[in-house]
């Protein structure tokens, strides 16, 4: 299976998450062992799902968990009653 | 991203808390907090209301948890929710302006990335930088719903694919057409910065490497 640019990029997200077939991994990788921009645009994409993922990139606000457990403890309090 | 908590520990927290320990619902949804808040904030694009339809969303799963059927996993229940309550505030706070993104999207089937051959010359400290982070978000928050959502719950809060095609009542086939749509869209729309403002420590690197 020969693949050319434009085949390779429908499968990034699938190789990204490692679910191609072995025939289309291995078509994908041998692609990309070859072009340079096929295999930065994969690497770009990697790098911002790696960004996505810091716990940096989306912070919770201040005090954000401490609000929200006395607010539900006023509500378990409540549902007491 | 969310713990992987045990559905088996949380069933039984949820039998307890239902048969009369309320109080161990702070346990339960500790692992998720963080799910539900960034899920409502990539909607409502707002911290303060976020926090809110956060609390909003935790209090309604508390209230209701005993309609909480134990055949979907607790987290994706809770996400059903949140994505209810973001919506909800949506509609209050009505966000103007045309996604600029959505340009991108409606051309299915022709797609091009955007290229970035020097990629290897930005290395791990140009993924420290703030700026990136906060064009990430911006960038998030320009991708048209239906991709954002699938977007949201894969690789920012790590569900798998079958959670969050119950989660959103769609099957796993569109999940990962949708994920990969959002991830070109981004990819071509944060290039350009991740390319910019790195100063010329790259040829040393690639002295290395060619």
């Amino acid at each position: 299976m020969k693949l050319d640019c434009k085949h390779v990029w429908e499968h990034i997200s699938g190789y990204l998450d490692q679910q191609l077939d072995p025939a289309l991994l291995n078509a994908v990788q041998r692609h990309l062992e070859t072009c340079e921009v096929c295999s930065a645009i994969l690497d770009s994409t990697r790098n911002i799902l790696v960004l996505t993922a810091d716990d940096r990139t989306y912070e919770l606000p201040v005090g954000y968990s401490e609000r929200l457990h006395a607010k539900l403890e006023s509500v378990i309090a409540q549902s007491r009653d | 991203m969310v713990a992987n908590t045990a559905p088996q520990h949380e069933a039984v927290l949820i039998r307890r808390i239902l048969a009369g320990e309320p109080e161990l619902f702070h346990e339960l949804i500790r692992p998720y907090e963080r799910l539900v808040y960034v899920t409502i904030l990539t909607m409502v694009r707002n911290e303060a209301e976020a926090e809110d339809g956060a609390q909003e969303t935790m209090i309604s799963a508390f209230r209701h948890l005993n309609t909480f059927r134990g055949d979907a996993r607790f987290s994706t229940w809770l996400v059903t929710i949140a994505m209810n309550e973001g919506r909800k505030r949506l509609r209050k706070v009505k966000v103007a302006a045309e996604d600029p993104l959505e340009v991108l999207a409606e051309k299915e089937g022709d797609f091009t990335p955007a290229v970035l051959t020097d990629w290897r010359e930005i290395p791990l400290e140009a993924l420290e930088r703030k700026e990136l982070r906060q064009k990430l978000r911006e960038a998030v928050e320009l991708l048209p719903e239906k991709y954002r959502e699938v977007f949201v719950l894969r690789d920012i809060e790590g569900l798998n694919q079958e959670e969050t095609a119950a989660a959103l009542g769609m099957n796993v086939t569109l999940v990962k057409v949708r994920l990969h749509r959002a991830r070109m869209m981004l990819q071509k729309y944060l290039v350009p910065y991740l390319k910019s403002e790195v100063p010329g420590r790259g040829g040393f690197f690639r002295r290395w490497f060619e």
